[in-house]
């Protein structure tokens, strides 16, 4: 069964490679067949790795601990979801998912356009291929899921397998790798119809319109991955704290980076023909950070908290990344005359300059992270010594960028095309400021000081009330029009134009999730030492350490702290922190308790039990951690806002272009 | 029109400068030299003073805790460092016997390392080295055992 599996993922290679030469022969020979052996070809390679990735999944199901991969993400006693998610916990696994998730966009790409861009789908098609093959690739050689154990040259099995890390299974770990993965894969597809459009020299912008769905979905994908992750910190990792500027949060962080960068200057395309090079740039950069995130993460170069193993593929990543720069840099500088601007920007205080500007800074924080990321490698390069920096070089560098960025959210969406009166911005922009400022005097008064803080109050409720008043705006004119309430209205307004409003919800929700993470300037936390019985504070907190259980059952020994919280003499509930060690591999788990609320949370942690005499002791790190749900709700708030974007318009947008198409003589007789 | 440019021009540069000087100020404050524990025996004794990270083996059976302090010991190679941590993170699940962890501190003059922060990793946390030993997992199968293609 393992040889089918192996068979399978080397008959995918061999076929990924045929893809790239017969699209490419059958586009330039002209021969209509073999370039039609490339399509097919694609869908053969979905099958074949759909099939070594059921035949893994089967070997989980089964405990076939012959195979290497099941031995070591996977025992018996494992829950069947976790069984099935050990597919992705490890690398070769993870590699087999990468490459499956690719064969399954492309046979998609190729289905929906089997009739459409005949000139360039060769290329299209084989931009994906020499990645599928690259990937593909390392699954059938250095990184091999189906490698069996062997004792010389019999194949043989372990009674059971190690499992997988306790920490691991938990169920936000079995959704985040795919969210992530079908975030970074999804962006070759925009990646390959750039590129092909480039070499082709398209008319129009064909490629950002037929591309425009996948980035939106890509990128709402990508977010999914990273915010379920930052929850799984928050909730399981036990250090409080749901962001910690790690290098493998920042490899996902960054393209997704120069992805929201991308969909906004694309805009700039569609409407005026602007920074053509800049988004051949962007998608470019996104592709190859998706790749370099892989690598990251895959190779060991950084070391990180995650642990991932050091592995001999980095090399292969560097030569894919150096020869894919390399050629993409090539054909932008050999097709600049293609990429000319149409339009030329004409005043700072403009929708254009908005977009610029927002690019500019999104591009600098993608550098600071991408600079902060990988300065151990270069200092040790450059001096010698392995240099790193911190979470407060990011935080510092980031924080203002938020804030402008915050700033840019409320007023771009608003701003007129070209240049904008004083009066027109008076209109917009006159409640927005007033109450924002408001606000911002308001909380100075009650006591706060913390000036980051301030203004990121103070811009969101800017950026909320712009959003508001663009809702409010539009639902009026559609209510008083045909007389239906506001409120359906607002969900009419919506559908007519589901990009514009869908992306004034993702915008609400960012400013939901910088409202929550504002918050983090107010964090208070205290590590006490507590008798049973003995009473300490925190924040407006007091908590009573009531009793320190201990037991054990099957799977694991554990002690956990019963502690009530009470605020000004009231009982609040009763938390249960708890630390836990596994019987069959001695590893222990912290599983904090976390009391949510809306305005903060209460978070508690068992560091340890002591026995003092016959009392027991207990040191508790407690946590306080306001407005930290609002990053969870604007979470929700932006997959709902991203699905709304991908609903189709009830209205059909076109933005209105002037294009010369040709012209006639002035005498001319115009034939009939 | 000069003007125009002139402007975009300018609120680059300010931006820009802004940005990178936050930067400067960042990498400066917060930078640390990364050290092994075998590395650290070799530093000039004006590096010993600067903040740094250590890293290495956590030694089985070191980790003691006292209160608020946790010690252990670090192990790379035959040489050892003892650390105190007393920082106010909880520790991560990851530190334990035989984790690969990493403390972040200062060295003081009796040799003792004061860690304000710990980050660990366990050998064979997510991935199981091929072989498949390695790791404080007591991995069920043994060495004898060899992957093969």
């Amino acid at each position: 069964m393992e040889n089918i599996g192996a068979l399978a993922i080397l008959l995918a290679l061999c076929f990924s490679v045929y893809a790239v030469l017969a699209a490419l022969l059958g586009k330039w020979k002209s021969k209509p067949l073999l370039a039609l052996s490339a399509e097919r070809a694609v869908y053969a390679i979905w099958l074949l790795l759909t099939c070594s990735a059921g035949l893994l999944i089967y070997a989980f199901m089964t405990d076939d601990f012959r195979i290497a991969y099941v031995a070591s993400h996977s025992n018996r006693a494992m829950p069947t979801l976790y069984k099935f998610s050990a597919w992705w916990s490890g690398m070769e696994g993870s590699l087999l998912l990468w490459a499956w998730i690719l064969s399954t966009y492309s046979a998609i790409v190729v289905y929906t356009n089997r009739r459409k861009f005949r000139d360039m789908m060769g290329y299209v098609i084989a931009i994906l291929m020499v990645t599928q093959a690259f990937f593909t690739f390392l699954i059938a050689f250095p990184e091999n899921p189906f490698q069996v154990l062997a004792v010389g040259k019999g194949v043989t099995d372990v009674p059971d397998g190690s499992g997988m890390e306790p920490l691991l299974q938990y169920w936000s770990m079995v959704i985040h790798p795919p969210m992530l993965y079908l975030g970074y894969v999804g962006f070759v597809v925009p990646f390959a119809f750039a590129i092909s459009s480039l070499i082709t020299r398209q008319p129009g912008e064909a490629w950002i319109h037929t591309t425009r769905k996948w980035t939106i979905l890509t990128w709402g994908f990508q977010g999914c991955g990273i915010l379920l992750g930052a929850g799984w910190a928050y909730a399981v990792l036990g250090w409080g704290g749901y962001w910690g500027w790690d290098p493998v949060e920042n490899a996902s962080l960054l393209p997704w980076i120069t992805a929201t960068a991308f969909l906004h200057s694309v805009m700039m395309q569609e409407k005026k023909g602007m920074m053509k090079v800049w988004n051949m740039v962007l998608i470019s950069a996104t592709f190859f950070l998706c790749i370099f995130g892989t690598f990251l993460t895959r190779s060991g170069i950084v070391g990180s908290v995650h642990a991932f193993a050091q592995s001999p593929i980095g090399k292969y990543f560097v030569g894919f990344l150096a020869v894919g720069i390399a050629g993409v840099v090539y054909l932008i500088l050999d097709r600049l005359d293609y990429l000319k601007s149409e339009a030329q920007l004409e005043s700072v205080v403009s929708r254009e300059s908005s977009f610029l500007f927002n690019n500019l800074i999104l591009l600098a924080s993608c550098f600071a992270v991408l600079w902060g990321t990988i300065f151990p490698v270069i200092s040790e390069a450059v001096t010698g010594e392995k240099i790193s920096v911190d979470a407060p070089f990011y935080n510092r560098v980031n924080v203002p960028i938020g804030l402008f960025l915050l700033f840019l959210t409320g007023v771009g969406p608003l701003i007129a095309w070209r240049r904008s009166s004083f009066e027109s911005l008076k209109r917009a922009f006159k409640w927005p400021t007033i109450l924002g400022v408001a606000l911002m005097i308001a909380l100075f008064v009650t006591g706060i000081r913390h000036l980051y803080a301030l203004m990121s109050f103070g811009l969101s409720l800017f950026v909320v009330t712009t959003i508001v008043m663009e809702f409010y705006k539009g639902a009026s004119a559609i209510s008083s029009k045909s007389g239906s309430n506001l409120l359906f209205s607002m969900v009419e307004l919506t559908h007519r134009n589901t990009r514009r409003y869908g992306g004034y919800i993702v915008h609400l929700a960012i400013v939901i999730m910088f409202i929550g993470f504002t918050g983090a300037a107010f964090n208070q936390d205290a590590t006490t030492d507590v008798k049973v019985g003995g009473t300490y504070h925190l924040g407006r907190y007091d908590l009573t350490l009531r009793d320190v259980l201990v037991g054990d059952n099957d799977n694991y020994i554990w002690q956990k702290a019963v502690i009530d919280i009470s605020v000004g003499g009231s009982k609040l509930g009763t938390l249960e922190p708890e630390q836990r060690k596994y019987k069959v591999n001695s590893r222990p788990t912290s599983e904090v308790a976390i009391r949510r609320r809306l305005n903060e949370d209460l978070y508690l942690n068992l560091a340890a039990v002591n026995e003092e005499g016959s009392q027991r002791m207990a040191t508790i790190q407690s946590y306080v951690f306001p407005l930290v749900s609002w990053i969870w709700i604007g979470f929700a708030a932006l997959l709902f806002g991203t699905i709304v974007c991908l609903i189709p318009s009830k209205v059909k947008m076109q933005y209105a272009r002037t294009e010369v198409v040709g012209y006639v003589r002035k005498d001319a007789t115009v034939p009939k | 029109m000069n003007s125009k440019y002139f402007k975009f021009a300018g609120l680059i540069t300010v931006i820009i400068g802004t940005l990178a000087w936050l930067a400067v100020g960042g990498i400066q404050d917060t930078q640390t030299y990364y050290k092994t524990v075998s590395e650290l025996q070799t530093l000039s004794p004006e590096a010993r003073t600067k903040r740094l990270k250590v890293a290495g083996d956590v030694a089985p059976g070191s980790i003691v805790r006292r209160g608020k302090e946790v010690e252990f010991v670090l192990t790379q190679e035959n040489r050892t460092l003892r650390v105190v941590y007393n920082g106010s993170d909880p520790l991560p699940d990851t530190f334990r016997d035989r984790a690969q962890a990493v403390a972040d501190g200062k060295l003081a003059h009796d040799g003792v390392f004061h860690a304000s922060r710990i980050q660990a990793k366990c050998a064979s946390k997510y991935e199981a080295k091929p072989g498949g030993k390695g790791g404080d997992g007591a991995p069920v199968y043994d060495g004898a055992a060899k992957k093969v293609s």
